[in-house]
């Protein structure tokens, strides 16, 4: 058993009035791929903003390793969902991987080998070397991605978190995106949380999935999550799971 | 050879005071706009440096109004507008864009009473001139120190802000999770900009100031895909533009038999708008290799 690098207990969010999370609980291991499924407007972008302590939870708490997590923590990599990088936008993909290492520090950075042969390894690791000097709003949606993650993953983080990267993918890019990760999970052993609303591309990598329905959620491996009597139970009312070659389908009962 | 240089420098060029101080003037400016520029272009702020331009109009007329330095006026409304425009729209979504017109529309009307009243109570009728269209030639060297001190100002914000920016560039949640304190980096900018913006109102006007803004930073941008060399492009052109726009100002006074010479201010943004166009017409360099 894999050491436990986030422990997420009991969050409850409340926005405006409304229950967006409503006790929610989980953990995810080093080295593991953690699906975080769920319809759109499900809470997961909220939920990551929990983790990531963009959000404050009205209850229940977030553990790294057993602490507290706070904003600005080092061993949370992150890549949220739509970034728009300009194409008039002065940048190489490799200044932007270079950007997670010391972005958020003020100053001008000061050239170093160190750095660069940091860049250039990350660079490595996402397969990006070919554009890595390119101009990043140039790149396609699937290089923007791979620059995405290298920026994330530079700080050699514990736990890597990725809001909905597949959305607007072609199905191929999706795949190698998800191959990629789940290389860079086991590789790096780091923890990867990412959120997607299908969970069909995920399914030959997942090691855990979190599903997300009404404010609720369900965690485990997905044969023990992704069943009628659980998912029913979470969204209350009746749903069935189809299983149709290979493919899942989750189908709200009439 | 001797006629030629004659030609291209007419008599006296080197030796006036004036232009001296223009020189010396328009490069401090063209540095300073170079710099902040490529960051106003990248953060898409170019509207709000254009809203600065009006509050330019009103501190310049204003302090003219009251016999101070137009610098003094120029920069000083201006980064109190800028602070105000931070305010007022920090809370919405969409309120940049209200607070900026807002900003705008209440400096226009202050302008408009402090040039009335500067061309009413002042006998000379050069004080609208100068506000919106620059006093490159016209300006005190003692100016010089003031303009210098400004400009490192500008300059220290953005090398302070350099990285942080960058990253709020390519997305503010990232920055926002990283810990950047987003609204105090985009307040802090706002004063750059607006000290970049009443710097360069100085220099070629009010009105004209954002062409030196973002004229030569546009440029720079499509020719170089990396921030720094951005920088030192759009200063390089900033400078060259200027210098040239003065030359052709000071010999243009013997074009014609009036002996009368053409706005410096003129030539400047002609000059600039030519390169842009130059560079924007020919094939785009920095594309993927």
């Amino acid at each position: 058993m894999s050491e436990e690098v986030l422990r997420v207990d009991g969050i409850s969010v409340s926005l405006s009035g409304r229950h967006i999370l409503e006790d929610v609980s989980f953990g995810i291991n080093a080295g593991e791929f953690t699906g975080l499924i769920g319809s759109n407007g499900a809470g997961k972008t909220t939920l990551l903003r929990v983790v990531l302590g963009l959000q404050r939870p009205g209850r229940g708490q977030v553990l790294m390793r057993g602490r507290a997590l706070s904003r600005g923590n080092r061993s949370v990599g992150y890549v949220p969902q739509k970034v728009v990088l300009d194409p008039d936008m002065p940048m190489r993909a490799r200044d932007v991987v270079a950007l997670g290492l010391d972005g958020h520090r003020f100053g001008i950075p000061l050239p170093s080998a160190r750095r660069r042969q940091a860049v250039d390894e990350m660079l490595r690791a996402v397969d990006a070397q070919a554009f890595a000097e390119a101009r990043v709003g140039e790149l396609s949606g699937g290089e923007q991605q791979r620059v995405l993650i290298a920026h994330a993953l530079i700080g050699r983080p514990a736990l890597l978190l990725l809001d909905e990267p597949l959305a607007n993918l072609d199905l191929r890019s999706a795949q190698e995106i998800v191959a990629l990760l789940d290389r860079i999970a086991d590789e790096h052993q780091v923890a990867v949380l990412l959120s997607a609303h299908e969970i069909n591309p995920l399914l030959p990598v997942m090691d855990r999935v979190v599903y997300l329905a009404g404010g609720r959620a369900a965690s485990g491996t997905t044969d023990e999550v992704i069943r009628s009597d659980v998912l029913s139970g979470l969204y209350g009312h009746h749903v069935d799971v189809l299983h149709v070659h290979g493919r899942v389908l989750v189908v709200a009962g009439a | 050879m001797r006629q030629l240089y004659r030609w291209v420098f007419e008599p006296g060029f080197f030796s006036s005071q004036p232009v001296h101080v223009a020189l010396v003037l328009g490069a401090i400016v063209a540095v300073v706009s170079g710099v902040v520029g490529i960051f106003t272009v990248v953060r898409g702020q170019s509207f709000a440096g254009h809203a600065l331009t009006d509050v330019s109009t009103a501190g310049g007329s204003g302090a003219f109004l009251v016999g101070m330095s137009p610098v003094i006026g120029f920069v000083g409304l201006g980064v109190v507008a800028a602070v105000v425009m931070d305010l007022i729209g920090a809370r919405r979504e969409r309120g940049r864009d209200l607070a900026t017109g807002i900003v705008l529309g209440a400096s226009i009307g202050l302008a408009a009473l402090f040039l009335y009243l500067d061309t009413t109570k002042s006998a000379t009728t050069g004080a609208a001139q100068h506000i919106l269209f620059g006093s490159i030639f016209t300006t005190a060297p003692g100016t010089v120190p003031v303009v210098v001190g400004f400009g490192l100002v500008a300059l220290a914000i953005v090398a302070l802000l350099y990285r942080p920016m960058l990253l709020s560039s390519v997305s503010d949640d990232i920055a926002a999770a990283r810990g950047v304190p987003l609204a105090r980096v985009g307040v802090l900018f706002m004063v750059a900009l607006a000290v970049a913006v009443g710097l360069s109102s100085l220099a070629i006007g009010a009105i004209l100031s954002t062409a030196l803004l973002v004229g030569p930073a546009a440029t720079a941008l499509r020719l170089t895909k990396r921030v720094g060399p951005a920088m030192l492009l759009a200063s390089g052109i900033g400078v060259g533009g200027t210098w040239l726009g003065v030359l052709l100002a000071y010999d243009s006074s013997s074009w014609g038999s009036s002996h009368e010479g053409l706005p410096v201010s003129f030539f400047i943004v002609a000059v600039l708008f030519v390169t842009y166009l130059a560079v924007s017409l020919s094939p785009r360099t920095g594309r993927r290799s």
